[in-house]
């Protein structure tokens, strides 16, 4: 009961839990090129779930799957446990928000909004009733005469998504929705999306390549690239704990030690790098056999940078020599030479104000490096 | 230097402007010589367009033409689209690149060969079927046909090429079966595209002279034809009245049809304008 009450807005990590879209071992071939290879997944009822990954990665191509323009060369897809992928998109519980919007331009915002209903069959006034709903909702109501050329970027964005929501899918698939806006436009969008998927509780699969958009945004992510899932968590999952060295890389940045387990016990490991000579204390146990060649990733603003010496020498603290500053106000990046080849990257929030031009850390200081042991996470592949 | 370059410029279209302009402006001067034979000016006079006006023979031919120019632009029009529809947005079929080449050849094919092959056709399918038992304007208008659609199917091609598929696209995944894409969304899109193709299509018929005269037969004279074959017994002042005529009508057709294009776009970029500066103003 607990168990169940603790799930509920996190219904993946209940086993008891009816995913919503199911895929099933789907690949999908172009020709001689896998663009999607055998994946499978399962997206709950009311979640935000993002795709992530770089251009050709197979992202899109799944979306497409989902959407029904594109067959799989394999596989099955249930949304809400009717099979699925024979099925053409014009019979699909499903809607889509194109990346380029794909406003019809010879028809009016109200037009273009109003279309699926009538395609419907949905009844005259009905259609000018649920139309005229969904442009209040977008606040677009004054410009429902208009034609799309007509509008803003950001207002087109709008239209888009109303026409997408007006038939009220069981499903909506957003094509990198805030790709075309700009940044202050996308933070302020972002958060609209965020508003209208909560009141109206449709689940939305998002296509992105943008990672902040994807952690701002998602319940849960799948990070993608050649054609497979490389890993799928929440945001802080993902973040937190990669699982591989691409993951770790692809989702904000990462200092990437190689090394070899020395010790392994049952409540830490210890991970010995040779460039620059340092041992890592990991607080936790892992079932891998001393001697294997790890990584470590270690997150720049999980890295304490200071001139004193800390007060007990040993694991997890490195010195070395500031090569750059980077001043961004709110915080500063540091780049230091650590090894004779290895520079390290950290970020520091600005906590004090500088006296004067004089930084607390700047060039050519001789520093120490230091972190938690939970703050390093080691990766096999 | 750049004097020197501007000058030679400047007399280059001078040049380029009297050759294209001079002969024009000669036959409308000549349009209006009262004299019988053309080169001797014989003062101002509208005698020849009475004389062209009074001519049955040049009505039935005008009329002649703009009737198969007329079936021929719809006809083409409507074929030359489905098969730029076909080739464009039907994927990969079997034999398109064979089709697509095909559907070309009529472009670069010297039309006395275009005439003469359907002029074998027609005799052929004459003595096999009886139909068509007489050449004219059905053998006319079939022959502009053919030709003309592939110059319709190239137009409808690119456009449609740059047409981005995702507008359809969207129709579909809003609840629209292909035949309802196609008319609600494609051909709405295509329109200018099938506009400009059955203003060229009409003008190459109406244009035409080769292929006409081998399929045309008896008594089915089109203006091209009666144009050339008065021309072939020496240059006639009734003929400059009937070209002059048609200069003026192309040349208004022509200023008309730019007012409008102009029209529409300062519209579009005004609009577009607009849209930006509300932008603008709800952010300050």
């Amino acid at each position: 009961m607990s168990q169940q009450a603790d799930n509920q807005d996190r219904p993946w990590l209940d086993p008891d839990a009816e995913p919503f879209i199911k895929v099933q071992g789907v690949t999908k071939k172009f020709g001689p090129f896998t663009a999607v290879d055998n994946v499978d997944l399962q997206i709950y009822r009311g979640e935000l779930f993002c795709l992530l990954g770089g251009s050709g990665c197979g992202k899109t191509t799944l979306l497409r799957m989902l959407a029904g323009f594109e067959t799989p060369t394999s596989g099955t897809i249930y949304i809400d446990g009717a099979e699925m992928s024979q099925v053409p998109p014009y019979e699909r519980p499903v809607n889509m928000m194109f990346q380029s919007y794909a406003l019809f331009p010879h028809m009016t915002v109200e037009q273009n909004v109003a279309y699926g209903l009538k395609r419907d069959g949905v009844a005259k006034a009905d259609i000018a009733m649920r139309v005229s709903e969904m442009l209040k909702m977008v606040e677009l109501t004054p410009f429902s005469k208009r034609k799309p050329h007509q509008l803003s970027g950001g207002q087109r964005q709008r239209v888009a998504l109303a026409r997408a929501l007006v038939k009220q899918p069981k499903v909506l698939l957003l094509d990198e929705p805030l790709g075309a806006l700009d940044k202050r436009l996308r933070e302020q969008t972002q958060f609209e999306l965020m508003n209208i998927q909560d009141q109206l509780g449709i689940t939305f699969v998002v296509v992105t390549h943008d990672q902040e958009e994807a952690m701002t945004l998602s319940t849960r992510i799948a990070v993608m690239d050649e054609g497979r899932f490389v890993q799928i968590g929440t945001p802080t999952e993902i973040y937190e704990s990669p699982d591989t060295r691409f993951v770790a890389d692809f989702i904000g940045s990462a200092n990437m030690f190689e090394g070899r387990i020395v010790e392994n016990g049952a409540d830490h490991v210890v991970v010995r790098v040779s460039d620059p000579r340092i041992e890592f204390f990991i607080d936790h146990g892992m079932s891998i056999k001393e001697g294997t060649k790890v990584w470590i990733a270690v997150r720049p603003e999980k890295i304490k940078i200071s001139k004193n010496a800390p007060t007990e020498s040993g694991a997890n603290q490195i010195q070395g020599t500031v090569l750059g500053v980077g001043y961004l106000g709110n915080l500063s990046t540091y780049r230091v030479q650590a090894g004779s080849a290895k520079v390290v990257d950290v970020t520091h929030p600005n906590q004090s104000r500088p006296k004067g031009d004089r930084h607390a850390v700047d060039w050519d200081d001789q520093v120490y490096l230091s972190w938690d042991p939970s703050s390093a996470v080691v990766l096999t592949k | 230097m750049g004097q020197k370059r501007s000058t030679f410029l400047f007399s280059a279209l001078c040049f380029g402007m009297a050759f294209l302009y001079i002969p024009m402006l000669l036959l409308i001067i000549y349009s209006f010589n009262y004299s019988k034979i053309v080169p001797v000016w014989g003062g101002w006079s509208l005698r020849w367009y009475k004389v062209l006006f009074e001519s049955e023979e040049v009505w039935s031919a005008l009329t002649l033409s703009l009737k198969i120019a007329v079936m021929n632009a719809t006809f083409a029009t409507l074929l030359g689209t489905l098969a730029g529809l076909a080739l464009v947005r039907f994927g990969r079929f079997k034999g398109r690149t064979l089709f697509s080449g095909m559907i070309t050849a009529p472009l670069v094919m010297p039309e006395v060969i275009t005439g003469l092959s359907l002029l074998l056709l027609f005799i052929t399918m004459a003595e096999l079927i009886g139909w068509p038992g007489e050449r004219g304007i059905t053998t006319i208008t079939i022959a502009h046909i053919t030709f003309s659609m592939a110059y319709v199917a190239v137009i409808i091609q690119s456009r449609l090429a740059g047409m981005a598929q995702d507008l359809e696209e969207a129709a579909m995944d809003l609840g629209s079966k292909p035949i309802r894409v196609l008319v609600d969304i494609t051909l709405p899109l295509l329109a200018p595209g099938m506009v400009a193709g059955w203003l060229l299509a009409f003008t190459l018929s109406l244009d035409d002279l080769v292929i006409a005269s081998f399929v045309t037969g008896p008594g089915a004279n089109t203006l091209p034809i009666l144009i050339y074959s008065r021309i072939r017994l020496g240059l006639r002042p009734d003929i400059n009245a009937l070209a002059t005529i048609i200069i003026v009508v192309v040349t208004i057709g022509v200023i008309i049809a730019g007012y409008l294009m102009l029209r529409q776009q300062k519209q579009r970029e005004r609009d577009m304008q607009m849209a930006a500066q509300e932008v603008v103003k709800l952010d300050a």
